[in-house]
């Protein structure tokens, strides 16, 4: 059942929270043993505000658009007095004293949060095998990733154990496990949604975004957390987009350019997905044209410069010192070390000593200086090519689900499936990724429509054309 | 102090002010010195996983403030980050401004006529303290350290002199100055003891006429006596260490202010590699012209500018009263003696007084001025001596009470008027050779007699007054 149908039957008094919540409950039960999709679920704080929603139902109040909808949470986000880990040994033990604003916005409009998430150790990986509690296995098929790092929240919503999920994409670590797991993810334009709250992996890059079992339901979780925040100086100024009144708009007149460089790549029955969407836009009335953006190619090296040097600084605060994990040594440099040794799994010690090495005296120029140039040079393309279109099309991974430990090994490898994802990030702009179609395994295929920043209307309003099709 | 002929020093002065508003930099915290440790604190000057820091307003116009005030030009400016690892620093980076500070390019004019220009003046955020137990008492070999954050997220101005100050008084000079201008623009209360003013020293020596020096910064002055010292001592180990055929290492040195002595904190190969970046999580700092100005229009007189009108309210001041003229500015109590000059007081004795009696008062209570301004009136009739002026004005600054009171409740005005006649009239009967000197024109015996009245009236009488009865009798 749809998130929208779950609030509309609890609004109207057919179901209530507390029922929804159990069947949630008994979803996540039945196979999170299996799966590891959730690290904690929360029980007793999920019941206390099913019931709070019940109460408020029967005094005749409207709890608001997700009333009574069980949410999953990514365990980077934090919500106060529940266990927020980041999959992280360093963390393991801490509870928020506060809560980020989209739990709160979603609270705040009757959704239950239900648990956290697995993901990969601070969002640093695209299968969330580098948990430090083990991977999550692809409901679809166990024998597999579902992406990462957001993986978790993608699992989550594909078990049927909640009807939508938050992520956090970086680098494409929402758009990627939706595209793995079958689902709508949506990366929203850089400062639509606040990060207060958000652990910080890579801070210019981060941003908070929904999962959902289709497009009507994204377009309303991001209504809900989307607006500007004043605890965060980042955040658009501007209120809350209007999406669902814009589902129907469909994309007739639009021009779509279809990105060569998206495609790059790509194994063959994913290049044939994104053509067909090509033809089904083209069907509903856009204009398609083929595009090259070359600049697209330096992406994922600048990526790779960027996010740990953001990364290095942000997670200096992990020391032993004043929560989480601490390995005492016999001076306070001793036990900053020993913590993060032992707190820490390999694929962030890699990304903080890349992260440290690029910012360093006489390497800066070299490394983070340049890739900054890039930066800039990837928003002056994107800016050439929506000059021309107002949406592009791409692939969103390269291949569909991979087997768990097929990447794991290979850091290039599993840095290369976020190579259709990553510029969007670079560029602080909008995208979004629909199942379109299955490979010859049955698993799903995503695409990905690309859109400047601001443009999450008309990203969704063609993201339903391709679901309507 | 002075260095050997042929040798001079060069210093330049790193001062961190803490600013007075309300709320720390980045977050809602009560920025107030002295509460409990750990009590204004909260997830963003904590530092806690997934907080953000906002910058504070009041923080950005106050630094603005100090831009002005030191002539500097306000720019478009940007946040970095500084990365180390520190105990007291919760996000193991400081939030701190780099490239593009939002005050460059200024100078400061000194008393002595000598100018001293800013670099810089920056914004930046306050660590927390730390206080190490046992062992060494530092960070390093103490037994337990325990760490209070109500300091952390404080917002700093960090002011950067040039390279520009050449003798220790200079310095102190330039440092008094700057902590007068920074109590005009009401951006900081310039209390050295509590840290919220606190001074690093860049000392080198060089033969005249020479190239700079290798420098060594002395850490964390905390009181000008402790600048003075500081430099001194530096400059002469600095000179002792060339002459002897060594070399100066660039280094970071410790004051200790018991043994009057400076040692190596840590060496320039040690020295932390920052890895300055832009702070992603705030944005761009560009004040309008229009709130620039609205700054520039509401900043009060500056120091250099109360002494100006402080030295014409005198005439032509002696050096003596000039040198009252800078303390006085310094200590904010221009306004007593405008007050009273603007009521006919002589500029003179309201400067004179404000030196001796208004400066060593612990507080000073605005509200006070009236009765201050009226009791030097009375002492300019000779209503009043000196003495009793002394006892009637801390009377009245202490209770606020009128000084015709205090004076009546202690009879200081009745001895003015009738009985001085009486006491001169005895003490010359008492003394005839005495007596007898002075009237054939021995002027120096007016002072052995003005004693006697003193003895006799318990310092109650007027010098004056005195004077004049014995002239009237002469």
């Amino acid at each position: 059942m749809s998130a929208r149908d779950i609030a509309a039957r609890v609004r109207a008094g057919e179901t209530t929270a507390v029922s929804e919540l159990e069947n949630s409950l008994a979803a996540i039960a039945a196979r999170n043993g299996e799966l590891n999709v959730f690290l904690h679920v929360d029980d007793e704080g999920a019941y206390r505000a099913a019931r709070r929603v019940d109460e408020r139902i029967s005094e005749g109040l409207d709890p608001g658009v997700l009333t009574g909808v069980p949410v999953a949470l990514k365990d980077n986000l934090c919500q106060r007095g529940v266990p927020t880990t980041c999959s992280s040994r360093i963390l393991e033990g801490w509870r928020p004293p506060y809560s980020a604003t989209v739990v709160e916005r979603l609270v705040g409009a009757g959704a239950v949060p239900v648990g956290k998430t697995n993901l990969d150790e601070f969002a640093m990986g695209s299968s969330t095998e580098t948990s430090a509690f083990g991977p999550t296995r692809n409901p679809l098929d166990p024998s597999r990733v579902p992406g990462g790092s957001s993986g978790g929240s993608a699992a989550a919503v594909a078990a049927g154990m909640t009807p939508i999920s938050l992520g956090s994409d970086t680098g494409g670590s929402i758009r990627q496990p939706a595209a793995l797991c079958g689902l709508v993810g949506v990366k929203p334009t850089y400062g639509l949604v606040s990060r207060y709250g958000l652990i910080a992996f890579a801070s210019s890059l981060d941003q908070i975004g929904p999962f959902a079992a289709n497009v009507a339901d994204a377009a309303l979780v991001l209504e809900v957390i989307a607006g500007h925040d004043p605890m965060d100086s980042t955040s658009l100024p501007e209120a809350s987009p209007r999406l669902l009144e814009h589902l129907d708009d469909g994309v007739a007149g639009r021009t779509v350019g279809l990105v060569r460089e998206l495609l790059e790549g790509a194994d063959p029955e994913i290049v044939a997905a994104v053509r067909r969407a090509a033809d089904t836009l083209a069907g509903a009335g856009a204009n398609v044209i083929e595009i090259s953006i070359p600049e697209l190619h330096l992406g994922l090296s600048a990526y790779y410069l960027i996010a740990p040097a953001e990364a290095s600084s942000n997670l200096a605060r992990y020391d032993g010192v004043r929560y989480g994990l601490r390995v005492e040594g016999e001076d306070v440099t001793a036990t900053n070390e020993l913590t993060r040794s032992a707190g820490f799994g390999d694929e962030v010690k890699r990304r903080i000593m890349l992260g440290t090495y690029a910012l360093s005296a006489g390497y800066y120029d070299a490394y983070y200086g340049q890739a900054l140039k890039v930066r800039t040079r990837m928003i002056e393309a994107f800016a050439r090519a929506y000059g021309q279109c107002d949406l592009l099309l791409g692939a969103t991974t390269p291949t569909v689900a991979f087997e768990i430990g097929a990447k794991a090994q290979d850091p290039m490898a599993m840095y290369l499936s976020d190579v259709f994802t990553i510029p969007t990030n670079l560029a602080g702009e909008a995208a979004i990724s629909v199942p379109f179609g299955v490979g010859e395994s049955g698993l799903p295929i995503g695409v990905q429509l690309l859109g400047p920043g601001r443009s999450e209307a008309r990203l969704f309003a063609a993201a339903a054309v391709l679901e309507a099709s | 102090m002075s260095l050997p002929d042929g040798w001079e020093m060069v210093v330049g002065l790193e001062v961190h002010t803490e600013l007075l508003t309300k709320t720390k930099m980045f977050c809602g915290c009560a920025n107030n010195f002295g509460a409990e440790p750990n009590t204004n604190v909260c997830p963003v000057c904590l530092g806690l996983p997934g907080s953000l820091p906002v910058l504070n307003e009041r923080a950005v116009e106050l630094a603005m403030a100090i831009g002005a005030a030191l002539h500097c030009t306000i720019a478009p400016s940007t946040f970095h980050r500084k990365n180390y690892f520190y105990p007291d620093m919760p996000k193991d980076f400081q939030i701190s401004q780099y490239d593009l500070p939002i005050n460059a390019a200024g100078y400061i004019d000194l008393p002595d006529g000598s100018r001293v220009s800013i670099e810089r003046a920056h914004l930046e955020e306050d660590t927390g303290k730390s206080t190490h137990l046992g062992g060494s008492g530092r960070l390093h070999g103490a037994d337990r350290s325990l760490v209070d954050y109500n300091r952390s997220g404080v917002p700093l101005v960090e002011i950067v002199s040039g390279p520009d100050i050449r003798s220790s008084a200079q310095a102190r000079a330039y440092a008094s100055e700057l902590r007068g201008i920074l109590i005009a623009t009401n951006a900081s209360d310039g209390r050295m003891e509590e840290g919220s003013m606190r001074i690093d020293a860049n000392v080198s020596v060089r033969r005249s006429g020479d190239a700079f020096g290798t420098r060594c910064e002395i850490k964390n002055l905390n009181s000008l006596r402790s600048l003075g010292r500081a430099i001194d001592y530096e400059a002469a180990r600095q000179v002792d260490l060339l002459e002897d055929g060594g070399t100066v290492r660039q280094e970071t040195r410790h004051w200790d202010e018991t043994r009057g002595e400076t040692s190596t904190m840590r060496i320039k190969e040690e020295a932390e590699d920052y890895r300055y970046f832009r702070e992603p999580d705030l944005v761009d700092l560009a004040p309008s012209d229009e709130w620039q100005a609205r700054v520039r229009a509401s900043l009060a007189p500056m120091p250099a500018e109360r002494r100006r009108e402080m030295t014409a309210l005198l005439g032509s001041p002696s050096d003596a009263q000039l040198d009252a003229v800078t303390v006085v500015v310094d200590l904010g109590l221009d306004p007593w003696v405008r007050a009273a000059a603007l009521a006919g007081v002589d500029a003179g004795l309201a400067l004179n007084r404000a030196a001796n009696e208004l400066a060593g008062l612990e507080s000073l209570d605005p509200s006070r001025v009236e009765g201050f301004v009226a009791t030097l009136a009375m002492e300019q009739r000779g209503e009043l001596s000196a003495t009793q002026t002394k006892t009637v004005l801390a009377e009245v600054l202490a209770s606020g009470a009128d000084p015709r009171d205090v004076a009546a409740a202690r009879g200081f005005e009745q001895l003015a008027a009738s009985a001085l006649g009486d006491i001169v009239a005895t003490l010359i009967a008492e003394h005839p050779e005495e007596w007898g000197r002075y009237r054939d024109g021995d002027d120096k015996l007016a002072q052995f007699f003005i004693g006697l009245v003193m003895k006799a009236t318990r310092g109650q009488a007027n010098g004056k007054a005195v004077i004049a009865e014995l002239q009237a009798r002469r």
